[in-house]
Formats: C-alpha cells, sequence, structure tokens
C-alpha cells in the first residue's frame, strides 16, 4: 500500500528537498513506515527518533489528522493512502 | 598565523578569527537556532576540523563537523554517538568533544548525558561507547545536576593512557588505558549536597583542567570549592583562599607555563552571578597558593555568569584567555588575563569556547 507522508519544511532537505514524500509501504503501523523512511532517509529518521525508536519528545505525528500518541504511538495503524503529517509541537525558546 | 575563536552558544555557533588576539572578525551564526554545547578544532589534520555537539533542539542531539570553518556541514547518516541497543539509553546531549593528542591522531574523545564517554577513531564521524566506564557499578549513583547528568570533561594524557573524566554529578574518575578500571578520584572534594561530606565519589565536579608541568598536577572547580591535586587525583587539596567566592564553573590553565590557572568565581549556587555583579577573572601563577583579580576590560553591573565549557585558553605565547557569558558577550585576553578586550555581544548565551592557532 502506499501512503503520504508530510514533512516540515525544516526536515525537506533530509529527504531529498521534498515536504511531500509517497512511500510504499510493507507493513500497516507508524512503526512500519518510519522504519522504511530510515532506509531511505537515515538522517530524517534520527530528526524524528531516538536510537531506541522512540519518538523525540517534542515531534508531533498525526496519521489522518489523529495524533498518534492517543492512536498506540508508533503501533498507531496507518491506512492504505493515509496521509501521515510530521510537525514540531510548540517548544523552544 | 590566525588565531580562531569558536563561539558555541544556544542559538548557533559563530566562529571569530584575529590576527593580534585584540581586535577580532566574527563569522556567523553558523547552524542558526541550533543549541551548540561543545566545539572543539582539530588542528591535527591536513585542514582544520571544527567539531560540534548540536541540538536541534525538537529534532534531537547530534555531532557534526565542517572542514572548511563553517562553510559546510556534515554528520554521519545514523548518528556519529548512538546508544547500543542493549543499553535501552538514548543520547540526549552532546557535552564536550575533545581531539586527542598529536600522537593519536584522528581519536576524539566525547562526554555526553546521560553519563557516558566515548571514542572515536576516525576524527569524530562515528564514536563506540566506552563500556568500562558505562558498566560502572556507581554509574546508578550518579545523579544529574541541574543542567543533566554528563561527563562533561575529558582529558586524555599524551604521554600515556591515561584518561581523566569529571562528571557532574559523581565526581573525578580515571583509567589507565582509557577504557577499563575507572577508579574514583574525587577524595578530599567536597560534597555540600550529600549526608557524607566528603565521599569517596558522587561530587559534583564543575571542571578539571591539568597543569602544564606535570599530568599529576590537576585544578578541579567544584560546586562549592576549587581545589589542586598533585597525585593525579588521588588526594585533593582547597586552593580557593584568595578567591573572592569558591562557587563557579569553569577552571582551565595554562598549557605552556606550570602552576598557572583561571577561574571566574561566582557567589554560590542559589545566587549564580559574579560578586557585586562585577565579572572578574582571577588568576594564580603558583598553583592555586595565591590569585590575583583580573578587571581591566571586564564589565561593572555584569549580573551574568560564565557556563562551565565558555572558557579556553589558546596555545599562544603569552597564553591567550577567552570567556564567554550567559548574556552573549566574549571577552579575549591575549595577556594571560592581564587586560581583556571585547571579542562579541548581543549573542544568545555562550555555552562553549574553543581556541585554536590556524
Amino acid at each position: 500500500m502506499s501512503v503520504e507522508v508530510v514533512l516540515p519544511g525544516a526536515l525537506a532537505d533530509l529527504a531529498g528537498g521534498a515536504r511531500h514524500l509517497a512511500v510504499d509501504l510493507p507493513g500497516a503501523t507508524l512503526g512500519d513506515l518510519l522504519d522504511e523512511l530510515a532506509v531511505r532517509h537515515p538522517l530524517l529518521d534520527r530528526r524524528l527518533r531516538d536510537e531506541t525508536g522512540t519518538l523525540r519528545r517534542f515531534v508531533n505525528v498525526y496519521v489522518d489528522g489523529e495524533d498518534v500518541r492517543y492512536e498506540g504511538m508508533l503501533a498507531a495503524a496507518v491506512r492504505d493512502g493515509a496521509v501521515v503529517q510530521v510537525l514540531p509541537s510548540v517548544a523552544g525558546g | 598565523m590566525t588565531d580562531l575563536l569558536a563561539i558555541g552558544t544556544r542559538k548557533g555557533l559563530w566562529l571569530a578569527r584575529s590576527d593580534d588576539r585584540r581586535t577580532w572578525s566574527i563569522d556567523g551564526p553558523h547552524l542558526l537556532a541550533q543549541e551548540i554545547a561543545a566545539v572543539s578544532v582539530d588542528t591535527r589534520r591536513p585542514v582544520p576540523r571544527v567539531l560540534a555537539g548540536v541540538q536541534f533542539g525538537h529534532w534531537g542531539p547530534t555531532v557534526t563537523w565542517s572542514d572548511d570553518l563553517g562553510g559546510s556541514w556534515h554528520e554521519t547518516d545514523h548518528g556519529a554517538i548512538r546508544f547500543p541497543e542493549d543499553t535501552g539509553a538514548a543520547l540526549a546531549r552532546v557535552w564536550q568533544l575533545r581531539p586527542d593528542s598529536a600522537g593519536r591522531p584522528g581519536v576524539v574523545w566525547a562526554g555526553c548525558e546521560p553519563h557516558s564517554l566515548w571514542r572515536s577513531a576516525d576524527g569524530g564521524c562515528s564514536f563506540q561507547l566506552v563500556r568500562g566506564l558505562w558498566d560502572h557499578p556507581h554509574r546508578r549513583e550518579w545523579q544529574p545536576g541541574a543542567g543533566g547528568g554528563a561527563v562533561h570533561t575529558v582529558l586524555p594524557d599524551p604521554s600515556s593512557d591515561r584518561v581523566v573524566v569529571a562528571m557532574s554529578t559523581g565526581g573525578v574518575y580515571a583509567s589507565d588505558d582509557g577504557e577499563t578500571g575507572w577508579t574514583p578520584r574525587s577524595r578530599g572534594i567536597s560534597a555540600v549536597f550529600l549526608p557524607d561530606p566528603e565521599p569517596e565519589y558522587g561530587q559534583c565536579v564543575h571542571k578539571v583542567a591539568v597543569d602544564a608541568g606535570d599530568p599529576d598536577r590537576m585544578y578541579a572547580q567544584n560546586h562549592f570549592g576549587v581545589y589542586r591535586t598533585d597525585d593525579g587525583g588521588r588526594s585533593w587539596s582547597p586552593i580557593a583562599e584568595g578567591l573572592p567566592a569558591d562557587f563557579g564553573f569553569p577552571v582551565v590553565s595554562s598549557p605552556r607555563t606550570p602552576g598557572t590557572a583561571w577561574v571566574t568565581p561566582l557567589v554560590a549556587d542559589m545566587q549564580r552571578v559574579p560578586p557585586k555583579g562585577r565579572l572578574r577573572v582571577h588568576r594564580t601563577r603558583d598553583g592555586g597558593r595565591t590569585w590575583t583579580e583580573s578587571a581591566a576590560g571586564l564589565p561593572d553591573d555584569a549580573w551574568t555568569s560564565v557556563l562551565r565549557d565558555a572558557m579556553c585558553v589558546d596555545e599562544g605565547d603569552p597564553t591567550g584567555v577567552y570567556v564567554g557569558t550567559r548574556d552573549g558577550c566574549v571577552y579575549a585576553s591575549a595577556d594571560e588575563g592581564e587586560t581583556f578586550t571585547l571579542v562579541a555581544e548581543h549573542l544568545p548565551d555562550v555555552l562553549a569556547l574553543r581556541a585554536a592557532r590556524l
């Protein structure tokens, strides 16, 4: 199946300059998607997850508009045709 | 000959250059909006390499480097520093990047949060966790200070394989081979926040510097107390008499003149400002027996502070001394701290300074 990943501008350079990525997904969860992205764009993955595989604290991910924190985090289901949006949270100074 | 001063701040990196160490041109910001808590300039290479420990804010920490003085930056695909899977740990911040000596080209050390020491053999592109320290039975007792629990000081001995590290908290540890046999070397240093005021380990040692004349002689700025050891850390003695306060963060030593070191005192942990609001550097030329205040060129009404790595020296003759403040000012002395000139102002909080002669 195929999903669309939407990145913030700050991360586009790590994905070849594209903010919208079409990803053929062998699995069905956000974790599967990030694993697939990591193969293609390892630096991008490093920005989204630490080396334990945990989503970074200030990285928000929405699958079809739903915050994955309430959908099982990396176990969140990703359907065929889903839009997966990555957004930086409100943080910093 | 050009002197380069790398200025790591909470919101980017600046590079200052000077031909006389009195007037400086500033290049930057590089890595804008990223926290640069560690920086080094590795001059052992055919071209100097600037290494930076970067905290990308939302996007986590990493090590990046430039071989063209900031023209371009590079990082290892999966991260130069990655905790092995079995540790279950994740890198939180790079606190120290320390190129080893000329006799060990390519070797770079990193001190990180959580408390960990790392060694690179490829100039900082990839690091391996020093397991001997990570697996130390004391590690579970090393508590984080206000800034986090980290190895913040790494001191490889150029004349042997010994490596000394310092941690907040945890204290000073040494290994004869830089890998195994880490033993606490903090006896005599106080820990006012623990039930035992002079424990074997657990102290909040803020910074350690090695004397130019003897690798066994070191100076420590502690969380209350300034100390000297003459036996490689097996015993420490207080040397704060003559200073206006014994609290502070950095201590630096001359790389060429034995007995010479500098500190920047702050009032206390609950009052982290210079005494009377006057930013001053204090210098000893006799191993801490006496101290002389340096005021020329440093500000009054400076209710700021100097963080542990925001002070450094260079390899010039006489030794240059550099101080950066949390209110974004950087001062340079070309005469071993007699007089200071302003290098930059209105930068973000200065976190790390490192000087190199190109």
